[in-house]
């Protein structure tokens, strides 16, 4: 008997991110389809940024997983429509990041607030940081720098 | 020209920009001014060349089932359709920052218009490029003004970057068939429209930097058609080429 979508989704809820493993993939918003097509399972994944680097270990993780799980006849597709934006990110996932020490993307265009203390009291540094996703902030109260999830 | 033959073209023209530019850019790992910056062109770099292999993904498909691949790296200098301001050496760190600038700025045009395309897989890479794109262009506009409204040594090294890069600016602003052909297809916008946005907008930017625009509309032209480029691509191919050269189909 296969193994309903409900359950597919639940397993990919616990494939990591590579670049950040307190996340899954589901929870960073970038798999946006699971289905059977006759025997086949098709999972469409959507890149964050065009060039980012983990795309393709993102879907070697997700076929690794799957097969672990027993799926043998299985497609993973690339697709880049609609455009991948931070409102797809899961609640769970922000408050994983938060907790992480990542703050979660804000409409406004800048951190809420400090991840470590939280201190309203932040300034951006760079507006890139250690991935094309982040941006590089710091707290003026507890004096750490911080990364900030980017919105876009 | 037939559709199909204009429409590869097209393609090679925004891929070959962000190809270039993107490997352009890259010079920079490693010997940026600050880490952040180093970071940030590193970053930018990534940007143009991930909007790359989605152009040229689909140029090769049109080009008779070609990887994206194939044409970065099987290509000589003459069959680059990339506008010439993008090839142009680095320089220093002001000059790379100036061309960054007056290329983002075009280049969020464009995006903005290919958005509405009548071409669904030409408006999915504009939407997904857009976003970045627009990133882009607010860092490479405060750098822009912060250095040009900054020290005597900075703003005198920008308008000196503006007064060298400005008659480079003119060619991605020529029309000729094969964009007369994609503005009856509906695929995209004549380039020529696009310059008055552009005059504004850069005009805006550069006023705030304290930069004098350059009156002089000369330009230098050749790429995007591939008649004539400058002698700086080669050189940048020879880098960028040198594995598929010294080992023809070498693949990890």
């Amino acid at each position: 008997m296969r193994a309903s979508t409900d359950q597919i989704w639940e397993w990919l809820d616990a494939v990591p991110d590579p670049e950040i493993p307190v996340i899954s993939v589901v929870d960073l918003g970038i798999v946006r389809d699971v289905r059977w097509d006759d025997g086949t399972l098709r999972v469409t994944v959507t890149p964050t940024y065009s060039g980012c680097p983990a795309t393709s270990v993102i879907s070697m993780d997700i076929e690794t997983a799957l097969r672990e799980h027993g799926i043998d006849d299985l497609k993973i597709e690339t697709s880049i429509s609609p455009a991948w934006t931070t409102d797809w990110l899961s609640n769970k996932g922000r408050a994983k990041l938060e907790e992480f020490g990542i703050a979660p993307p804000q409409p406004a265009g800048g951190p809420e607030r400090c991840p470590h203390c939280g201190s309203k009291a932040v300034e951006k540094v760079s507006q890139f940081g250690s991935t094309p996703c982040k941006a590089h902030w710091r707290c003026t109260d507890c004096l750490e720098p911080f990364d900030y999830f980017k919105c876009i | 020209m037939t559709r199909d033959e204009a429409f590869l073209q097209f393609l090679l023209r925004m891929g070959d920009n962000t190809l270039i530019l993107g490997h352009r850019v890259s010079e920079w790992c490693g010997h940026a001014p600050v880490l952040e910056e180093d970071i940030a062109l590193a970053n930018t770099a990534l940007d143009l060349i991930g909007q790359t292999q989605m152009w040229l993904s689909l140029a090769g498909e049109i080009d008779g089932g070609k990887s994206a691949d194939d044409l970065a790296f099987l290509r000589d200098a003459w069959d680059f359709r990339n506008v010439l301001l993008v090839e142009v050496p680095n320089g220093d760190f002001g000059r790379t920052l100036m061309r960054q600038f007056l290329f983002d700025a075009w280049h969020s045009i464009m995006l903005g218009r290919l958005m509405t395309s009548s071409d669904e897989r030409v408006a999915a890479i504009a939407a997904k490029a857009s976003k970045e794109v627009t990133y882009h262009l607010e860092r490479s506009s405060d750098t822009v003004v912060g250095l040009g409204d900054g020290t005597e040594e900075s703003h005198a090294r920008m308008q000196e970057a503006l007064d060298y890069l400005w008659p480079y600016v003119g060619e991605m602003f020529v029309s000729d068939d094969v964009d007369a052909e994609m503005v009856a297809a509906g695929i995209a916008s004549n380039p020529s429209d696009l310059r008055e946005e552009y005059d504004a907008l850069v005009g805006r930017v550069l006023a705030e930097a304290t930069l004098t625009t350059p009156e002089s509309r000369f330009a230098h032209k050749g790429g995007r058609d591939g008649r004539m480029h400058t002698e700086h691509l080669g050189h940048l191919l020879t880098q960028m080429q040198w594995l598929q050269r010294a080992y023809p189909g070498a693949t990890w």
